[in-house]
C-alpha cells in the first residue's frame, strides 16, 4: 500500500491513533519536565521495537497463558439475564486473572519491556491497590525492586492489598501530599521518577500519562477485547450488540473496546463514577463533569476549577477516584464513537450485592458501576441481542468498605 | 532586553546574577507583593515569580506547600499578572520571569495570557511541563510576542538532545543541577562546572544554575562557574518558617525573607 492510501485507510479507522506525537485529536501528548523527556523517548523506542519482535511477543503470550491464566472465560450470566429480562449478558471474566483484576495484563507487558531495557527497579502508583499488587507480583516474578506510591487515604481503605504488596516484597509509600488519593500518588510517583530517571522504570497502571503510555497500556490490555471477540463469535456466531466497561483512567475499558471500535453495529458504553451524583459535584466523572486540560503528562478531560486548578475526584471506588481519564477516551468521546455514561455510589453498591447473590460472583466496586448502568438499558433490548461487560476485578478487596455500608442500609 | 542587560552588567562587575524564586501569593497576596517589590533593593538581579498550581509535578514539599498556601489565600493567574505589573511599575529595569505549569494558562487562554503578560512587562517564561516536543502549544506563540522562553537543561539532557532543547531558547539557559525535584539535594561544584562547559559549547546565552542551591556559600561556589544562580526553596522555606501558628504571615515575614535575599546576594561575588 502507498503511504497515501494507508493514511486514507487510517482516517476511516478508530483504531489508528495516536499520531506520531502521541496525540489523539487534541488529547494526549508529552507534557513532562525535561528531566523525564529523554527517558520517555527511550521507553517509546523500546516499545516500538518490542511490537515487532517475535521473541518479545512469544514471551508475553507465554506469561498470558501460564502465569496470568489467559484466555479468561467469557461467561453467559444466565441468572442476571433473567433478572434484567432483556438481552443476553456475557461477562468477560478478567477478575479470574492471577491477582484478581485486569491490571496484570499491562504489568507483565511493561515489566518485560523494563527487563528488555535493562531496568531492574520499578515504581508504580496505585489507587485501589490492584495495580500495586500486580506490579509487586511481576517484580517478585522477575526479581526486580518494587516501590509503590499510594494515597494515605487509600492505604486505609484498601488494607488487604497493602498487606499483599508488602508480602510480595514491595515497599509501599503512603502519600499524604494533596488529598492522599490516586492523583497525589501519581504526582509523587512522577516526582520520584524525576529524581531517579536514569535507574528506574515507571509502570503506569492506566491508559493515561505521557505518550507512549496511553497507547502502550491500551495495546497490552487489548487482549481482553481480542479474546472476547473470538469467544462471542464461538458462543453466539455474531458480534455483540453492545460492550460495556467502567472507567477510572480507563485501561480495562479500552482493552475491551479497542478491538470493537471499527465494528459499526457494536454500541460501546463507558461508565464513569458519579459518586454522590454529578449534580452534587462529588464525583469522578471527568468526561461528564470536566473539561480539557493538561495534567500528568497528557491533555485530557479533567475535573478542575475556572482557574485551571485540579479538583478532587470522589467515588466509593478507590480505583475510579481520579480527576482525569485516558486521552483516547477523551477523543472517542469527542468523535461520538463511544457513549460515556455514569453510575452513582448507591447504584454500584446495589449491583455489588445483586451480582454476588445471583451469580456467585463478588464483583469489584469498579465493574459494579458497569453492571449498574447495564441495569438501565439491557431490559429494553431484545432477547436475542447480546451485551458483553468487562468483569475487570473481583470484590474481595472492597469488603471492608462495602459491608458496613450494606449493614447500615439494612441490606445485610 | 532587560535579561541581556542584567547579565551584561553582572559580567562587567565580575560577578554572577542572582535570581530569587517565590510563589506568587505566598503566604497571602499582600505579603507576597511586598516581598516581591523589596527583592531588587537587596541585590537580587532578577526574579522568578511562580504561578501557583495544585499539582506541581517537578516541585519538592517546600514549594508544593507554598503553592497550596497561595491558592488557599485566593491567588489566581490574573492576580499573578497584576503582581508582575506592580513590580514593573516599581522596577523598570529588573527582569521578571514567570515560572509554572501549563494547565492554568491553557484554561486562561494562551493568547489572552500572553497579551496581559506583555502588557505587564514580563520578560521571560519557564514552563516546567512543556518540553520542546510541545513547542507549538505555547513556546511558538510566546516568542511571537517578544517574551523570551527560558529552557531547562537537566543532567539527563544528553549532547544529542541539547541542540533541540536550545533551538528556541531565549534569555538564559537554566541548568537544573540535580536529577530531581526542587529543594531536595545539591549538586557538586564539579558537576556544575562540567555542565556549564557543555551548555556553553552549544549556546551563547548566559548559563544559570538552579535547584538545590540554598546558602550564600553555595551561591558563591556556583557563581565561580555560572553566569547566574537561582535560589528558590531556601527562600520559600524561610517564608514558611516565619508564619504564625495559623499559617498566616508573621510580624517579621517580609523582613526575614528580604534579609535572607540580602545575604544570598553577597555570594554573587566570585
Amino acid at each position: 500500500m502507498t503511504d497515501q492510501s494507508q493514511r486514507a485507510q487510517a482516517r476511516n479507522s478508530y483504531r489508528s491513533m495516536p499520531d506520531e506525537d502521541g496525540r489523539f485529536g487534541i488529547h494526549g501528548g508529552r507534557f513532562v519536565a525535561e528531566t523525564l523527556m529523554p527517558l520517555i523517548l527511550q521507553v517509546e523506542a523500546a516499545w516500538k521495537e518490542s511490537k515487532t519482535d517475535p521473541e518479545f511477543q512469544d514471551d508475553l503470550a507465554w506469561y498470558h497463558k501460564h502465569y496470568i491464566g489467559r484466555p479468561s472465560a467469557l461467561y453467559y450470566a444466565d441468572r442476571l439475564t433473567q433478572h434484567f429480562g432483556g438481552a443476553k449478558l456475557y461477562m468477560k471474566r478478567d477478575e479470574l486473572n492471577h491477582t484478581g483484576a485486569h491490571k496484570i495484563n499491562n504489568v507483565i507487558g511493561q515489566a518485560l519491556l523494563a527487563r528488555r531495557m535493562g531496568k531492574t527497579r520499578i515504581i508504580a502508583e496505585t489507587g485501589a491497590g490492584q495495580h500495586g499488587v500486580a506490579t509487586a507480583t511481576a517484580c517478585a516474578l522477575f526479581g526486580m525492586e518494587c516501590e509503590v506510591f499510594m494515597g494515605a487515604e487509600d492505604v486505609e481503605r484498601q488494607k488487604p492489598n497493602v498487606d499483599r504488596m508488602r508480602l510480595l516484597g514491595a515497599v509501599v509509600h503512603p502519600v499524604t501530599a494533596g488529598t492522599g488519593t490516586l492523583k497525589d500518588a501519581m504526582n509523587e510517583a512522577l516526582r520520584y521518577w524525576v529524581a531517579n530517571a536514569e535507574t528506574h522504570f515507571y509502570i503506569i497502571g492506566t491508559a493515561a500519562g505521557p505518550h507512549p503510555y496511553p497507547a502502550m497500556v491500551r495495546d497490552f490490555q487489548s487482549i481482553i477485547g481480542t479474546e472476547a471477540k473470538e469467544q462471542i463469535m464461538e458462543a453466539e456466531g455474531k458480534l455483540p450488540d453492545a460492550v460495556v466497561a467502567c472507567i477510572g483512567g480507563g485501561s480495562n475499558a479500552l482493552g475491551l473496546f479497542h478491538p470493537f471500535l471499527d465494528d459499526e453495529g457494536v454500541e460501546i458504553y463507558g461508565v464513569e463514577a458519579a459518586g454522590k451524583g454529578i449534580a452534587t459535584g462529588d464525583h469522578a466523572a471527568s468526561l461528564t463533569g470536566g473539561r480539557p486540560g493538561v495534567l500528568h503528562g497528557n491533555r485530557t478531560y479533567l475535573l478542575q476549577d475556572d482557574d485551571g486548578q485540579i479538583k478532587d475526584a470522589f467515588s466509593i471506588s478507590a480505583g475510579l477516584d481520579y480527576p482525569g481519564i485516558g486521552p483516547e477516551h477523551a477523543w472517542l468521546h469527542e468523535t461520538g464513537r463511544v457513549n460515556y455514561v455514569s453510575a452513582t455510589d448507591e447504584e454500584a453498591l446495589e449491583y455489588f450485592q445483586i451480582c454476588s447473590r445471583l451469580e456467585g460472583i463478588i464483583p469489584a466496586l469498579e465493574p459494579a458501576h458497569a453492571l449498574a448502568f447495564i441495569s438501565t438499558m439491557i431490559g429494553a433490548m431484545d432477547k436475542d441481542q447480546v451485551v458483553i461487560m468487562n468483569m475487570c476485578g473481583r470484590g474481595d478487596k472492597d469488603l471492608g468498605a462495602v459491608l458496613p455500608m450494606l449493614e447500615a442500609r439494612g441490606k445485610l | 532586553m532587560r535579561i541581556a542587560n542584567c547579565f551584561t552588567k553582572a559580567k562587567q562587575e565580575n560577578r554572577a546574577a542572582l535570581g530569587i524564586f517565590i510563589s506568587a501569593g505566598d503566604p497571602d497576596p499582600q505579603t507576597s507583593l511586598q516581598i516581591l517589590l523589596g527583592l531588587p533593593d537587596q541585590g537580587v538581579d532578577f526574579v522568578e515569580l511562580g504561578m501557583p498550581f495544585s499539582d506541581p509535578m517537578a516541585d519538592g514539599p517546600v514549594i508544593q506547600a507554598s503553592s497550596l498556601r497561595a491558592l488557599k489565600a485566593g491567588m489566581k493567574l490574573d492576580r499573578v499578572i497584576d503582581m508582575a505589573k506592580a513590580f514593573r511599575d516599581r522596577h523598570p529595569e529588573t527582569p521578571l520571569i514567570l515560572m509554572g505549569y501549563y494547565n492554568p494558562i491553557y484554561i486562561y487562554g494562551v493568547d489572552r495570557f500572553l497579551a496581559r503578560a506583555v502588557e505587564a512587562g514580563v520578560d521571560g517564561m519557564i514552563m516546567v511541563d512543556l518540553p520542546p516536543e510541545e513547542d507549538e502549544e505555547f513556546c511558538v506563540p510566546a516568542m511571537k510576542t517578544g517574551i523570551e522562553m527560558i529552557r531547562l537543561v537537566t543532567p539527563t539532557t544528553d549532547t544529542e538532545r541539547m541542540p533541540l532543547v536550545l533551538e528556541r531558547a531565549g534569555g538564559f539557559v537554566y541548568y537544573v543541577s540535580i536529577t530531581g525535584i526542587t529543594g531536595t539535594r545539591s549538586a557538586s561544584e564539579d558537576s556544575i562546572k562540567s555542565a556549564m562547559e557543555r551548555i556553553r559549547a552549544v549556546s551563547d546565552l548566559p548559563a544559570v544554575v538552579g535547584f538545590g542551591i540554598r546558602t550564600p556559600d553555595q551561591v558563591r561556589e556556583a557563581a565561580r562557574h555560572a553566569d547566574g544562580v537561582v535560589v528558590g526553596s531556601a527562600v520559600v522555606g524561610a517564608i514558611a518558617g516565619s508564619l504564625d501558628a495559623d499559617g498566616k504571615a508573621g510580624d517579621n515575614t517580609i523582613l526575614v525573607v528580604l534579609q535572607q535575599a540580602n545575604e544570598l546576594a553577597q555570594g554573587r561575588y566570585r
